[in-house]
C-alpha cells in the first residue's frame, strides 16, 4: 500500500479541513440570523436530529452483504449487546465499549 | 466587558464541563483507536495533529485514511468529504435559532459542530446566571480538545500497541446506536428517528453503499415536505 507523503498529502487534507468546513458553515450562510427562517426550516430543526443519526447508523452498517461472508452476524449480535446494556445501565460509554468489545471479539475469534 | 470578567469564564467552564464528560471518555478511546490507524499506515504524530486539529470530524477522519492511501486527487477528496459530512448540514438546519446564544463564539461553536457537540448543544442550555456565549464556547472547545489529545495520544503510543485492533472502529457504530436509543427515549423523537432509518435503508438498496447518502437526505427531505405539519404538531410553540 502507498500512501500519499509531503504536499500530495497536505493539499489532500487542506481539501478535506475545508469541505468539512463548508458543509458545517453553509447552513448559517443561507439561512442567517437576520432573517426570518421559514416555517418549514423551522419544522426540520424538530425533526433532523433523530433522523439523522438514523441515517448514520444506517451508513455505519452500508458495507454488510447479508449473502456472503458472516452475513452481518457480528454487527447484529454487537447492536443486541448495545441495545440489552444500554436497557440495563443507561450508561453511554458502558454500552458503546461493550458492544464494540463484543465485535471485537466475534471478528476476530468467531468470524 | 462584563461577559470577560475572570469568574463568568470560570463559572461557564465549570457548568459546561459535566455535559462534556461522555465525550470526554469517548473521544480520548476513538481518537486513540484513530491515531493508533493513523500510525499503522506511516503517518506520524504531526499528520494526526493536523487531521485532529483541522478537520475534527471522526468518521471523516477514518473515511481520509483510505484517501491517503489512494492515488493524489484532491477533488475526489473534497467530493467524498461533502458526501460524508453532509449530515452536518442537518446540524446546521437544526441551531439556526440556538446558534445565537454563542454570541461572539459563533464562528467558533460552528467550525467545531462534529456529531458530539452538536448533540449536546441542542439539548443543554447553560444554568441561570451563567453566560450562554462562554458556556456553548466551551462544550465546543472541550469536545475538540478531546478528540486531538485522545489522537496525539494514540499516534504516541501505536508502536507499543501490539495487540490486534480489528473490529475497533465498530466503535463509531457502537456510538450512533447508542445516540439513537437515547433518541428513541423521547417518543417525539420516533417517527422521525423512523423515517431517517426507513429512507437510507431503501436508498442504500436503490444506489448502494457507495452512492445512498445523498439521495437518502434528500428522500428525507421530501418526506418532511409532506408531512412536517402533522410530525411537528403541537411541538412548534408560538
Amino acid at each position: 500500500m502507498t500512501i500519499l507523503a509531503g504536499w500530495p498529502l497536505f493539499i489532500t487534507l487542506l481539501f478535506i479541513a475545508l469541505g468539512t468546513m463548508l458543509t458545517r458553515f453553509l447552513p448559517f450562510w443561507i439561512f442567517p440570523a437576520h432573517r426570518p427562517i421559514p416555517i418549514f426550516v423551522r419544522r426540520l430543526q424538530l425533526l433532523l436530529p433523530s433522523a439523522a443519526i438514523g441515517l448514520l447508523v444506517v451508513y455505519c452498517l452500508r458495507g454488510i452483504n447479508v449473502f456472503t461472508g458472516s452475513r452481518g452476524l457480528p454487527e447484529l449480535i454487537a447492536i443486541a449487546a448495545i441495545v440489552l446494556l444500554h436497557r440495563l445501565f443507561k450508561n453511554t460509554l458502558l454500552s458503546i465499549a461493550g458492544g464494540t468489545a463484543v465485535y471485537m471479539l466475534l471478528v476476530q475469534l468467531v468470524f | 466587558m462584563q461577559n470577560t470578567k475572570p469568574h463568568t469564564i470560570i463559572g461557564a467552564l465549570k457548568s459546561a464541563f459535566p455535559h462534556t464528560l461522555p465525550v470526554m471518555a469517548g473521544f480520548m478511546f476513538l481518537g486513540t483507536a484513530y491515531g493508533v490507524l493513523m500510525h499503522s499506515i506511516g503517518l506520524g504524530v504531526g499528520w494526526t495533529f493536523l487531521m485532529s486539529f483541522l478537520v475534527f470530524a471522526g468518521s471523516m477522519q477514518y473515511v481520509a485514511i483510505a484517501l491517503f492511501a489512494a492515488p493524489f486527487n484532491p477533488i475526489n477528496a473534497l467530493a467524498v468529504t461533502l458526501m460524508v459530512n453532509a449530515r452536518h448540514l442537518f446540524y446546521g438546519l437544526s441551531m439556526l435559532g440556538k446558534i445565537k446564544e454563542a454570541k461572539k463564539f459563533k464562528p467558533y461553536v460552528i467550525f467545531t459542530l462534529c456529531d458530539e457537540a452538536f448533540s449536546i448543544l441542542c439539548a443543554t442550555n447553560p444554568p441561570a446566571g451563567v453566560d450562554s456565549g462562554w458556556f456553548m464556547f466551551f462544550i465546543a472547545f472541550l469536545c475538540r480538545w478531546y478528540w486531538i489529545l485522545g489522537s496525539l495520544c494514540g499516534a504516541v503510543l501505536g508502536p507499543l500497541i501490539t495487540i490486534d485492533l480489528k473490529g475497533l472502529d465498530f466503535a463509531l457504530t457502537a456510538m450512533f446506536v447508542v445516540t439513537l436509543l437515547n433518541q428513541w427515549s423521547n417518543k417525539s423523537n420516533r417517527a422521525s428517528a423512523l423515517i431517517g432509518i426507513g429512507c437510507s435503508l431503501v436508498c442504500l438498496l436503490l444506489f448502494g453503499p457507495d452512492s445512498f447518502m445523498i439521495p437518502a437526505m434528500l428522500l428525507m427531505l421530501g418526506v418532511f415536505a409532506l408531512f412536517s405539519n402533522k410530525l411537528t404538531e403541537g411541538r412548534m410553540g408560538p
